[in-house]
């Protein structure tokens, strides 16, 4: 195999994981807000199921989460799976673990806001929905831009977990490659587009940040 | 008319009794100051009346439009929705810390509820916002935020974001009491201003030579209950044995 043709394939590959990135978090992000929501319930059952929930995500591997998404459905249902609900299952895996630990996040975050924000609000007239997603969720998102960074660029080396279902992404082809044509080399192509991934991730996270920097 | 009458308040913070059975009413233009110990219900009284605290009995109303009421069970029954908003559009309150939005540039902090709870033509309130600064001696702040203020600036555009609401009346709790003693001065002097428009004001202040000069009357608050409430030159002739202790203390300060 020419080096060219195993770029082709690992680019490709690549392509896929950055897929399962990118859907991994226009899904998770905002279901963890709503998981936070669930978990600051003054309901003491929603409460208690959501922080059941969170400790299962964080307590157990993504691994293993991935592969009961993935098998459940065919032992619980004898459901037909492969084909698209491979990929499916990926996103939802991944989503569902990412939003507990995103949650988590976005608790802190609320949590630690001063109470008189939500006092000047109210007495200002603003509703309930105004005054969350106008004053509080902007610096909310502030306070927790670090530690969403961190998540994220785990998630970006978290995609090589998708092997774990025959999903041919950049990890899986790597392997392939390598054991195929006995060579080294496609591990430190792929270790360099991990990197280059994170380098870009990281930067779009300072950008944020940055932008966010005009106020105290 | 009244603007604001409270009838027998009372409110606890779990068994413990923070205001009890305390009336009081102000007329329009009237400014009324509430001075006191720490500890003594201040803050709490102006909470009741803006609704930031829930009351445990009595009766709060505004322009004669009951806020909230105590039924013949004793339930406490508060007015909803739109007519709630109504009421709640009569007054604003300054707070101690300012409580300004800190990502909001000091013009849109000033402009944002105008627009989106009052729905307010964005011209008028520019133009608003803008007198307002100019009143405040912050017309060429506009853009800074927050963070980029001295307390007492901060403090001024809080008054003026309470002010862009126009409302009938305006609570200040303890609006000085974060501030170094210059930039304390900078708000009495805001304070003294809208006092000659006749704005109508409830004050909580430790500033008893301001509170004499200012009030129309001055109320007297010790344990949750109003020990004594008159014109501030009887108050601070009273013969009442605590007034004249509370406010020796102050004189020595
Ligand atoms: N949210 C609260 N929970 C419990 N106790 C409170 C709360 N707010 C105030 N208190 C108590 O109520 C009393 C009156 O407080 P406050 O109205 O703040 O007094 P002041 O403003 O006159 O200093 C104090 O004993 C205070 O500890
Ligand atoms: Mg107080």
């Amino acid at each position: 195999m020419s080096f060219q043709m195993m770029l082709m394939q690992l680019a490709g590959g690549m392509v896929k994981s950055i897929s399962i990135f990118a859907w991994t978090l226009i899904f998770s992000l905002p279901l963890g807000l709503i998981v936070s929501f669930g978990r600051m319930s003054s309901n003491k059952l929603l409460g208690g199921v959501v922080k059941f929930y969170i400790s299962v995500m964080r307590g157990t591997p993504l691994m293993l989460q991935l592969l009961v998404v993935y098998f459940g459905p065919y032992y619980l249902f004898k459901m037909h799976i492969g084909g698209a609900y491979r990929f499916i299952a990926i996103i939802l895996g991944f989503s569902v673990n990412y939003a507990a630990y995103f949650a988590e996040i976005f608790r802190s975050g609320i949590e630690s806001m001063p109470k008189g924000q939500y006092e000047a609000a109210q007495i200002l007239g603003y509703s309930k929905n105004q005054t969350f997603f106008k004053i509080i969720l902007p610096q909310v998102v502030k306070r927790i831009l670090p530690a969403i960074t961190n998540e994220v660029i785990t998630l970006v080396k978290d995609t090589s977990l998708a092997f774990s279902l025959a999903y041919l992404e950049m990890f899986s082809i790597t392997k392939q490659i390598a054991a195929k044509e006995t060579t080294f080399v496609p591990f430190i192509v792929a270790g360099l587009f991990y990197y280059i991934f994170n380098f870009v991730v990281a930067m779009v996270m300072e950008n944020l940040e940055n932008r966010m920097k005009y106020y105290k | 008319m009244n603007i604001l009458e409270m009838n027998h308040i009372n409110k606890k913070f779990d068994k413990l009794e923070v205001i009890k059975d305390i009336s009081l009413s102000v007329s329009e233009g009237e400014i009324l100051s509430i001075i006191g110990p720490s500890g003594s219900g201040k803050s709490t009284i102006l909470r009741c009346a803006t609704m930031l605290e829930t009351i445990n009995g009595g009766e709060i109303k505004y322009l004669d439009k009951q806020a909230v009421r105590t039924d013949d069970n004793g339930n406490v029954v508060y007015a909803k929705g739109d007519k709630m908003k109504n009421i709640k559009s009569n007054f604003g309150l300054v707070f101690q810390n300012f409580n300004l939005f800190p990502h909001y540039s000091v013009l849109k902090n000033i402009m944002d509820a105008p627009l989106t709870v009052q729905k307010r033509d964005k011209k008028e309130v520019y133009e608003t916002a803008k007198d307002l600064l100019e009143k405040m001696g912050l017309s060429d702040k506009a853009d800074y935020y927050p963070c980029q203020l001295s307390g007492g600036q901060q403090q001024r555009v809080s008054i003026a974001r309470a002010l862009a609401m126009k409302p009938k009346i305006l609570f200040f709790d303890e609006p000085t009491s974060a501030l170094d003693p210059e930039l304390t001065l900078e708000i009495l002097k805001v304070i003294r201003g809208l006092a000659e428009e006749h704005m109508t004001m409830v004050i909580v202040t430790h500033e008893m030579n301001f509170a004499r000069e200012v009030s129309s009357r001055i109320i007297f608050m010790e344990k949750g209950v109003i020990v004594e409430e008159t014109t501030p030159e009887k108050m601070f002739n009273s013969d009442n044995q605590r007034t004249r202790e509370f406010l020796g203390r102050y004189s020595q300060l």
